[in-house]
């Protein structure tokens, strides 16, 4: 794996330390049917990873396991050297205010204006004065180029601004790690060539990692550092960019060129077609 | 074969029963969890206040007019009954004893299940299924200390003084029924009525049973809302849920603190 | 909504709530009513007391001066007995006489007091002497048919 050029170290623990990592991790929510099989993933500070995997093969279950909000069946989910399943209460939620999710579609308090929004996490964790808050807000807003919004509620938003209010809303903190589920999904081009520049812009200015769990292929081999293809719950390829690029796996292929058919089927399990149709019936 | 329905049938029955009987021992431990949350939500007074007013203001309009029209009616009924005989003077009596004990805190608790309580679940159930609920989690914000408690409080609080204005504008429907309409004399139909009803034990009692109806009522509320599956349908029939579930668990209450506060009467 | 508004109508909506209880206790219920003040125990005896409960109003001259407390049965002598408690405000002279009446021909049943000329007065725990028992209706029927039959086989 080539090295992108290595950002600032700003965390303050050990540099060699990984932001993430999952060793034989497990999840199912019964023994039986099982989402994850034994995951092995180790992502480094200051990189943007993405994991890509078609619909429903348990991307969005990483990010919840790394977050704290399910527990693996087996396996070890460590986030800056602690064991995320063993935290109690108060010391998860110690580490959730070092981390930031962007949600699919933004989960925006319905019932609060953007300016509340993006505060929420200031006016609940911090004792900062009124006026320090709100020059705060306006800097995370500024960031993501939506300073006149303040005032709007979510409802009046566009579905990108709205991704894009949430993305400041989740670095309020300035948090450490970043988690992003589907960022892309149903954007317009515009906004998806926004919305991953913020990703690798905010990454490389706040010197933080972030994990992008997505489908959209070609946002995320233009601005991540390394990538994770999972299918049926197993990592079954990973790489740089350029390695995926020149990737002859089957399933990295059929991905990246976007074929209808290959390793994941076009076709749903059913019976023979001429079993099913009346004129060839017995 | 019909060994093979009735089996069936039976396992179906069976895993339904130890379904419910889950759901209820669930739901008990969030009853616990939430309570052990009201520090919280009084800590931050302005969220529970925000609560009373989602809850009780905006059910006064409902409230206060079917009071007024159920205290009509109790007033001409009653009077149709009692001056058969003779005991029109009683119409009071009747009119105030029926709503303190009864009906002030029962229909009051149905209306305010219908109208706060289908509410407060849709909104719950609602950030659920937009994952509100998952994004304050994420920021180390508990949604129970913020969303569930306050909501659970703002309706307890509003229940009892709900239940008192139904009450009060039912006595004064029967007063307008029956001595503007009907001509019985007021200081008969008031006399008659401070005579009879006690403030230990029908007023208190009545104030006991809104209290109740109001835990009930938004207990099953919040927790139809946190535990709804986060779709458009899953919203839509927990708050069937709630309505239909607690508008029978005030019917079953109110019959049985009934039969322990009332039990001496007659005896 | 802004938030003064919101506390506005939250404060009327508990000032009022809290004043319909009010309301409901001074003016619909009778919350000014005797509950604790001090009083004293008297007893009396009866062959029948009819319909008297508990907590049946004992009333002189048509006032509230207390209630019924306890009713037992004498067991050696099958009287009824009933503890009156009457406030300490109100004092009976030895040769009241306790009477269960009715309220009104549907009406609740009472103990009334009609007190005597006597210079001594009742203390706690003291039996009044005098009582007259409650009016059972079926005797009195019987016995106005009884009276009926017997004037006129007279004739």
């Amino acid at each position: 794996m080539t090295d992108a050029a290595s950002p600032p170290a700003a965390a303050p623990a050990s540099p060699t330390e990984n932001a993430v990592e999952m060793t034989g991790v497990s999840y199912g929510y019964d023994a039986s049917r099982l989402v994850l099989r034994g995951i092995d993933m180790t992502i480094s500070r200051g990189k943007v990873v993405a994991i890509m995997g078609g619909s429903g093969c348990g991307k969005t279950t990483i990010l919840r396991l790394i977050g704290g909000q399910l527990r693996p069946q087996a396996g070890r989910v460590l986030v800056a050297g602690q064991s995320v399943p063993d935290l109690d209460r108060d010391a998860l939620f110690a580490l959730r205010r070092k981390i930031g999710m962007l949600f699919q579609f933004g989960a925006l308090f319905t019932d609060m204006t953007v300016f509340e929004n993006i505060a929420f996490a200031l006016r609940e964790h911090t004792n900062l004065p009124n006026e320090l808050v709100r020059d705060l807000v306006l800097m995370k807003l500024n960031a993501v180029g939506l300073r006149g919004t303040a005032e709007l509620r979510p409802a009046e938003l566009s579905g990108g601004m709205a991704r894009r209010i949430a993305l400041a809303r989740a670095i309020a903190l300035d948090p450490m790690l970043m988690l992003y589920d589907e960022p892309f999904a149903g954007l317009d081009p515009i906004s998806l060539g926004v919305v991953g520049q913020l990703i690798r812009e905010l990454n490389d200015a706040l010197g933080i990692t972030s994990v992008v769990v997505t489908h959209d292929v070609y946002e995320s081999l233009k601005i991540v550092d390394y990538l994770y293809f999972v299918s049926e719950g197993r990592i079954i390829a990973q790489g740089t960019p350029e390695q995926v690029k020149a990737s002859q796996d089957p399933f990295v292929r059929q991905f990246v060129d976007g074929a209808p058919d290959g390793p994941v089927p076009f076709h749903y399990p059913a019976r023979p077609y001429s079993d099913e149709l009346a004129a060839y019936a017995s | 074969m019909p060994a093979d329905t009735i089996a069936s049938g039976l396992r179906r029955i069976g895993a339904g029963a130890i379904k419910a009987v889950t759901r209820v021992g669930f739901s008990a431990r969030f009853f616990m969890v939430v309570l052990s949350r009201t520090p919280d939500a009084f800590r931050r007074g302005r969220l529970t206040m925000r609560e009373i007013y989602f809850a009780g203001v905006l059910s006064l309009v409902i409230i206060m007019v079917s009071g007024l029209f159920v205290g009509m009616v109790l007033g001409l009924q009653g009077y149709d009954s009692l001056n058969k005989y003779g005991a029109g003077d009683s119409l009071g009596v009747f009119v105030g004893l029926s709503l303190v004990r009864e009906l002030g805190p029962v229909v009051a608790g149905l209306l305010f299940a219908s109208r706060a309580g289908s509410a407060i679940t849709a909104e719950i159930g609602l950030m659920k299924t937009t994952e509100q609920l998952s994004a304050m989690e994420m920021m180390a914000v508990d949604p129970l200390a913020r969303i569930v408690a306050p909501r659970f409080w703002g309706g307890v609080i509003s229940m009892p003084l709900l239940a008192a204005l139904f009450s009060v504008m039912g006595v004064f429907g029967a007063y307008l029924v029956g001595v503007r309409l009907i001509g019985l004399d007021s200081g008969a139909f008031w006399g008659n009525m401070r005579a009879a009803i006690e403030f230990w034990p029908d007023i208190t009692n009545g104030i006991i049973k809104s209290v109740v109806f109001g835990v009930a009522v938004s207990l099953i509320a919040v927790f139809e809302g946190y535990d709804a599956k986060p779709t458009a349908e899953g919203v839509s029939s927990a708050t069937t849920r709630t309505v239909v579930g607690a508008s029978l668990a005030i019917l079953a209450l109110d019959f049985i603190l009934t039969v322990f506060m009332f039990r001496g009467i007659g005896g | 909504m802004n938030r003064t508004a919101m506390d506005l109508w939250v404060g009327i909506f508990v000032a009022i709530g809290l004043a319909a209880i009010v309301f409901l206790a001074l003016k619909v219920g009778n919350l000014t009513s005797l509950n604790t003040v001090p009083s004293y125990r008297l007893e009396a005896r009866f062959d029948n007391i009819g319909g008297l409960k508990m907590r049946a109003p004992v009333k002189a001259a048509g006032v509230v001066v207390g209630r019924v407390d306890g009713i037992r049965l004498d067991a050696k002598t099958y009287e009824a007995v009933v503890a009156l408690k009457i406030d300490n405000g109100y004092q009976f002279t030895k040769d009241t006489i306790a009477s269960i009446l009715t309220s009104g021909l549907l009406g609740e049943v009472y103990i009334g007091l009609d007190a005597g000329g006597d210079t001594v007065m009742l203390a706690d725990g003291a039996t009044i002497g005098k009582t007259q028992s409650a009016v059972v209706l079926e005797k009195l029927i019987g016995q106005f048919l009884f009276d009926k039959a017997g004037s006129g086989a007279a004739k």
